[in-house]
């Protein structure tokens, strides 16, 4: 990566932004604030152990259990606590279902929020200025920037995130996938269909 | 308050350009895992609430603001707050170096051994609070038109604006107070705002958007 310093320090300086974190980083490491241990720890967490895998799994389970589905409707955050996806930015978690007719998408125009357990942490575009200003005025640009173009009859509801409730969308099952055991459909369910820009992957899609 | 963070309906920041899922690393750049873990390891240490670090971040400068990248604006902000909340002096900041250790103890530091369980507990923001919700789902309620200085998450776009409630989230940790350091509870309901309302007769008709609004932001139609 051309702004990706690790590693290239003899040829490139660190950048203004790498060389104040690194400042702060060891201000507060050396007044015993931070525990450098405990930084690599949250990375690891964030970057390799809490991600888009665990929406997946839940919409996978709602998809071929249909008494978990009802569980999801019913209370979404016991629902996903049954599969160990709980914690911080997902202690409060509300799941809505997409439909023939029915789409729903979910932004936070104020600031990031997302739910990180179930999704970890949020794509760069989330966190952008245009999506944040443009979702809530303009869903179906929005959408058909990330290919998915909604037939007129298509009610779209856009979720913002101005609280510490945090929404996962459930997309619809993809056709074809009749039989498919929640190992097989796990990988059809990708992080931007539990956001909402995308529709699930198509069953053809399954690489295997 | 009314500062460039609150831009739900804004026009002119161009296309998202998303980048494709699969090939989107999750830090763009090095430094950006640490602007992570400093700001999570620092807000662990409890000196201020989420609400705090949010007003903090939307009070930058609107020009630095907006031409930030995502974790600039952390680290911005993380620098402003530590130095509020007497964990560095802004000399120690400007010179890079320690002049005076906290008293032993006095801050409860997250240890790595700790990060997991932290993390997978959270934090709930639901309260039990005495007085009965003002309003059911089903009813009609006018976002009020208000423009507090201070950190608020009622949007800009749905100020003034009638809508339905239809979800009731118990009382909640409110946003405005906690900022200032008060951890009280309003009721919190998902309010739907119909698209044509918000945005005129551009909208489709059937559009909508769901706002999380606290009690003392809604009044009666």
């Amino acid at each position: 990566m051309a702004h990706d310093h690790h590693g290239d320090e003899m040829t490139e300086p660190p950048s203004e932004m790498a060389l104040r974190v690194q400042a702060l980083e060891s201000l507060l490491v050396e007044k015993g604030l931070v525990d450098p241990k405990a930084l690599d720890v949250i990375v690891d967490r964030y970057e390799n152990r809490v991600g888009p895998r665990n929406g997946a799994h839940v919409v996978a389970r709602a998809w071929t259990d249909p008494a978990y589905l009802e569980r999801l409707r019913a209370d979404a955050t016991a629902a996903i606590t049954e599969l160990d996806y709980t914690g911080r930015q997902g202690e409060h978690m509300v799941v809505v279902e997409n439909g023939p007719k029915l789409h729903h998408l979910v932004v936070c125009t104020l600031c990031s929020c997302y739910p990180w357990p179930v999704l970890g942490l949020p794509p760069a575009w989330y966190k952008s200025s245009p999506y944040r200003s443009r979702a809530v005025i303009d869903p179906r640009g929005v959408l058909a920037e990330f290919g998915t173009v909604l037939d007129e009859d298509v009610e779209v509801k856009v979720w913002d995130s101005t609280s510490e409730v945090r929404f996962l969308v459930l997309p619809e099952r993809p056709e074809g996938t009749e039989g498919w055991t929640m190992e097989q459909l796990i990988p059809l369910v990708s992080r931007n269909s539990m956001i909402g820009v995308e529709k699930a992957r198509p069953a053809s899609g399954a690489a295997a | 308050m009314n500062g460039p963070h609150d831009m739900g309906g804004m026009h002119a920041f161009g296309a998202i350009n998303p980048e494709p899922e699969e090939a989107e690393p999750l830090f763009h750049e090095t430094w950006e895992r640490k602007a992570l873990a400093l700001t999570l390891a620092c807000g662990a240490l409890g000196q201020w609430s989420i609400d705090e670090a949010r007003s903090v971040r939307e009070s930058l400068d609107p020009v630095l603001y907006t031409s930030s990248s995502y974790y600039q604006k952390w680290i911005e902000a993380l620098s402003r707050q530590v130095v509020a909340k007497g964990l560095l002096t802004s000399e120690e900041l400007e010179t890079a170096t320690v002049h005076q250790m906290p008293e032993p103890g006095s801050y409860r530091v997250l240890n790595a051994d700790a990060v997991d369980k932290v993390y997978s507990a959270g934090g709930p923001t639901s309260m039990d609070i005495d007085n009965a919700p003002l309003f059911s789902v089903g009813d009609l309620v006018l976002a009020r038109n208000m423009n507090p200085i201070g950190h608020t998450r009622i949007p800009r776009y749905v100020r003034g604006h009638v809508g339905e409630i239809v979800l009731w989230h118990g009382g909640h940790v409110f946003a405005d107070d906690s900022a200032k350091g008060i951890r009280r509870g309003e009721h919190l309901y998902t309010v739907q705002f119909m698209a044509r309302d918000l945005w005129g007769p551009d909208a489709a008709a059937r559009d909508s958007v769901m706002v999380d609004l606290w009690e003392p932001y809604l009044d009666t139609p």
